[in-house]
């Protein structure tokens, strides 16, 4: 007989709470790891993409000929082959699977083929011949919005619209279009099951979006198509949106043979959507105090030629336009507009970056006008729970720690890290004594999870095995540590060490939604956690126990059901979990459109050669509402990846159009901060019970990269005295 | 041609008929798909590998131009253990997210503890500054190969 005291649930070694090593941890060290760029079946094809040189042209004539002429080569496929819907999309289908008649932007695809290697597919590809009429492109997003050419027109008024202040600031702000530029090409492999229908393993944030799409525009059966979760390198927004999905199944069930695709960096660009650029006027009106009086805005985010996300991008810029602030009159006027851009969709922070930009400045000016303390305006000024949103009107009833943020951020030491580069680097090209230092804050707000009504909710299975409890769930893992928290979850939630998680295909689960809005972790999290908890009492109430271990069901302090019995019972449970229900917004914008916020602050310094417009980042510290920390490590991972894709977007990051071609769409020339740009990094986690995630976890994935780049801009406005009203910063913004 | 070559300690021999980087002959011919095509060009670093003791890009190398060379990629790094130090201290750090950039980077570090077993902060980034990672932010490589280094 064992005999031992009772444990509190949630105290298991790698439950949550600890930072267990990553599952995935040792394949992905030794290279062994499988991406869907590594993946190869017997008797595959290659395919490639035919795209189009022009940003906005007629098709006159194409002939495939000259591609089907090459030897080896399977399948040449055009518009005309499209079995099912011509047209795909994340949100509204407009986008064709293969461009017929007209080409909306650069790159786009317009041809596919299939040929037994690469060389030959990507030779036949550049081999179909293609007449073009070229059109005009329409760029301008201002153009466009004056022309109605628009995705969506956000309209928020609230309150008092003749209320004034005595204090008045306007400003206008700019952010250039960033990408993701994740590390792994998109890539997939797809496989014909013999029967007319194809598995389908791509890179991918929401395989179940991905199989509705494929069912779709292949006119099949939806039990036809199985999306497959594979191996991804990074992600950032840049993997909800269909690109090669539909052509590899396209190619797949033409040739009847497996077909494999991989985009190489040129066509990575061109194949996923990227942040949206912004343009937005401001005016804030605050009292003698600094407090806000009214806040009015007008905000352009071009979304490119087919919509994407566009409509809820739009509506997030437009929600989090006045940022984690108090005021009660605000008229905000958004528009998404189309033009013959590229596409523009999900992210990282996903709208509320861009206003970030420009309220955060608007506070700093506002406090330079009534020679108030940056942060003690924002702290006059800070939302807390109970308050309402500015913009929408909705109470707040969940923990919002702005204030917290704020006096954290301002009671964090600066320390001077070792070995900080002088502006522009090794190249040694700054003065010393011509550096200036400076030091910025800003404070950002975002919601998690889906909002506008949205039916968001995930499902997870756990299953008792021989080999410890086992997740079950189709959410995607991206790089974020997924993995490793649904199965912390799942062992806090039984009580038992060993648990694992298991990718399943689309006809083996139900959807677990998107690895965006910072969501998975609360969603998939909580139903995990509530799986598991529930499998847990089901089997004390079948054995009449009162704990459950490794050893298997006690009661009264004796082992009486060994756990090698426990698990031959066959037990599973499958839950769908559901944060609270939004609804969507009125014609002002108001209403409960968001489930949950989060907020994060950041303290830039700076160094800048005045001289040279160069910028060397020195530290970047934050302050994070994040619920509750359930693996510190990878949170600190999160905060400080994110905030280097704030620094990046703050002084180097932008695909640089001209007349809808991107000129940059190389990492020669589309700059990513290396190593020697990251700044130290000083991380404070706030967590305060109340959130619905589970054990009240937020999501922590996006808030780092909300203000940590209007705190970098600030920090260079402070150490210049220029207006930087411009992100990315470039050098003629600082030395002109 | 008949390329051969010493690859992780062991002889290897491949035909080249075409004007092939070192990178596709490793993970397209060789079966080896640690080292990782990300872009092409020499600036990312996810193809690293070290050729005759210098670290290079695989992508920009001719597959041909190996002959008689000796190449270790990620797949060596370690001998016959599971992980070496760098590795061990990478996934102890939490210096892996999405892992794309992670082969190049434990073949980069594992080059720079060869040569300096003691690294300061300010080499630890010159050695990693042709390594772009799109995840961490790199604070937990720095920690990781700080603490390998036997340093704060």
């Amino acid at each position: 007989m064992t005999t031992r005291t009772t444990k509190a649930p949630g105290q298991v070694a790698g439950g949550v709470g600890d930072s267990p090593l990553r599952p995935d941890g040792v394949a992905k060290l030794k290279g062994e790891f499988e991406y869907a760029s590594d993946l190869v079946s017997e008797g595959m094809l290659w395919g490639a993409t035919t795209r189009s040189p022009h940003a906005h042209a007629r098709i006159v004539s194409l002939d495939i000929a000259p591609a089907l002429a090459i030897g080896g080569v399977h399948a040449v496929l055009t518009a005309d082959d499209v079995p099912g819907s011509a047209l795909f999309g994340l949100e509204h289908p407009d986008q064709p699977v293969l461009a017929g008649e007209l080409v909306r932007y650069w790159g786009e695809p317009v041809a596919i083929v299939a040929a037994e290697d690469e060389d030959t597919a990507r030779r036949a590809a550049d081999a179909i011949a293609v007449v073009y009429e070229e059109l005009e492109p329409f760029v301008d997003p201002l153009e466009a919005d004056a022309a109605e050419a628009v995705f969506r027109r956000m309209q928020i008024r609230r309150g008092d619209q003749d209320a004034v202040g005595t204090v008045i600031v306007e400003g206008f702000y700019e952010v250039g279009m960033q990408d993701q530029a994740p590390l792994g090409p998109e890539a997939g492999l797809a496989v014909p099951d013999g029967q007319g229908g194809v598995d389908l393993y791509a890179t991918s944030q929401f395989v179940h979006v991905d199989q509705e799409q494929v069912v779709a525009s292949l006119g099949l059966r939806p039990e036809q198509v199985r999306s497959h979760p594979a191996g991804i390198g990074g992600a950032f927004g840049a993997r909800e949106d269909v690109n090669l999905h539909i052509h590899l199944c396209m190619l797949a069930l033409h040739t009847g043979q497996p077909v494999k695709m991989v985009y190489d960096r040129g066509e990575s660009f061109t194949g996923h959507v990227h942040r949206h650029p912004a343009l937005m006027w401001y005016r804030h009106e605050a009292d003698d105090d600094g407090r806000l009086v009214r806040v009015e805005a007008r905000i352009v985010i071009d979304g490119g030629a087919y919509a994407s996300t566009t409509s809820a991008v739009l509506a997030n810029a437009c929600y989090f336009a006045v940022g984690p602030y108090r005021c009660d009159s605000v008229a905000i006027d958004g528009a998404g507009t189309r033009t013959n851009n590229p596409p523009c969709g999900a992210m990282r922070g996903f709208g509320a970056v861009q206003v970030c930009v420009a309220y955060e400045a608007q506070m700093d000016r506002l406090a330079a006008e009534l020679g108030l303390d940056p942060l003690e305006i924002r702290r006059r000024n800070a939302l807390a729970t109970g308050d309402v949103l500015a913009t929408t009107g909705q109470r707040i009833d969940t923990p919002l720690p702005v204030v917290d943020v704020i006096d954290s951020l301002a009671a964090m030491p600066i320390t001077e890290p070792p070995a900080t580069p002088l502006p522009g680097g090794s190249g040694l090209t700054s003065e010393p004594g011509h550096v200036r230092r400076g030091v910025g804050y800003a404070i950002g707000i975002k919601n998690l999870g889906f909002s506008e009504g949205f039916d968001d909710f995930a499902q997870a299975r756990v299953r008792l095995t021989d080999e410890g409890a086992v997740v079950e769930t189709a959410a995607i893992e991206v790089g974020q540590g997924l993995v490793t928290v649904l199965a912390q979850l799942a062992r806090s939630g039984l009580g038992l060490s060993r648990a694992s998680v298991r990718h399943v295909d689309t006809s083996q689960i139900d959807s677990a939604g998107s690895t965006s809005a910072s969501r998975q972790t609360q969603i998939s999290g909580g139903a995990t956690l509530e799986a598991a908890t529930t499998l847990r009492r089901r089997i004390l109430e079948r054995h009449d126990g009162d704990d459950l271990d490794d050893d298997g069901v006690w009661r009264d302090g004796e082992l009486v059901i060994p756990m090698s019995v426990v698990v031959d019972e066959s037990w599973e449970e499958t839950v769908t979990f559901r944060h609270p229900a939004t609804e969507r917004p009125d014609d002002d914008g108001q209403g409960f459109v968001h489930a949950d916020f989060a907020v994060a602050g950041h303290r830039a310094v700076v160094d800048v050669d005045p001289e040279l417009g160069l910028v060397s980042v020195v530290r970047v510290d934050t302050a994070q509402d994040v619920g509750k920390a359930l693996h510190p490590q990878s949170v600190r991972g999160q905060i400080e990846g994110g905030i280097l894709q704030g620094v990046g977007l703050a002084v180097m990051e932008e695909l640089v159009m001209e007349g809808g071609v991107i000129k940059n769409p190389t990492f020669t020339d589309y700059l990513l901060p290396t190593i020697l740009d990251a700044p130290a990094v000083e991380a404070l986690l706030i967590e305060q019970d109340g959130s619905w995630g589970p054990f009240g976890a937020k999501g922590v994935g996006e808030p780092p990269t909300i203000s940590s780049t209007s705190a970098v801009l600030a920090a260079i406005r402070d150490a210049t005295g220029k207006p930087i009203t411009r992100a990315p910063v470039r050098p003629q913004d600082i030395a002109l | 041609m008949i390329v051969t070559f010493t690859l992780n300690g062991e002889s290897a021999n491949a035909r080249v008929e075409k004007p092939l980087s070192l990178l596709d002959l490793l993970h397209d011919e060789l079966g080896l798909p640690g080292s990782k095509a990300a872009c092409e060009q020499g600036e990312c670093g996810s193809c690293s590998v070290i050729l005759d003791g210098q670290l290079v890009c695989s992508c920009l190398v001719l597959a041909a131009d190996v002959e008689g060379s000796e190449v270790t990629t990620v797949e060596g790094v370690a001998g016959d253990d599971v992980l070496n130090g760098v590795q061990q201290a990478m996934h102890e750090a939490g210096a892996v997210q999405c892992g794309f950039c992670t082969p190049g980077i434990v073949v980069a570090a594992t080059d720079l503890f060869a040569r300096n077993p003691r690294p300061d902060l300010s080499e630890i980034k010159e050695a990693l500054a042709g390594n772009i990672c799109r995840c961490t932010g790199y604070g937990a490589i720095i920690r990781a190969l700080e603490g390998l280094a036997g340093r704060p």
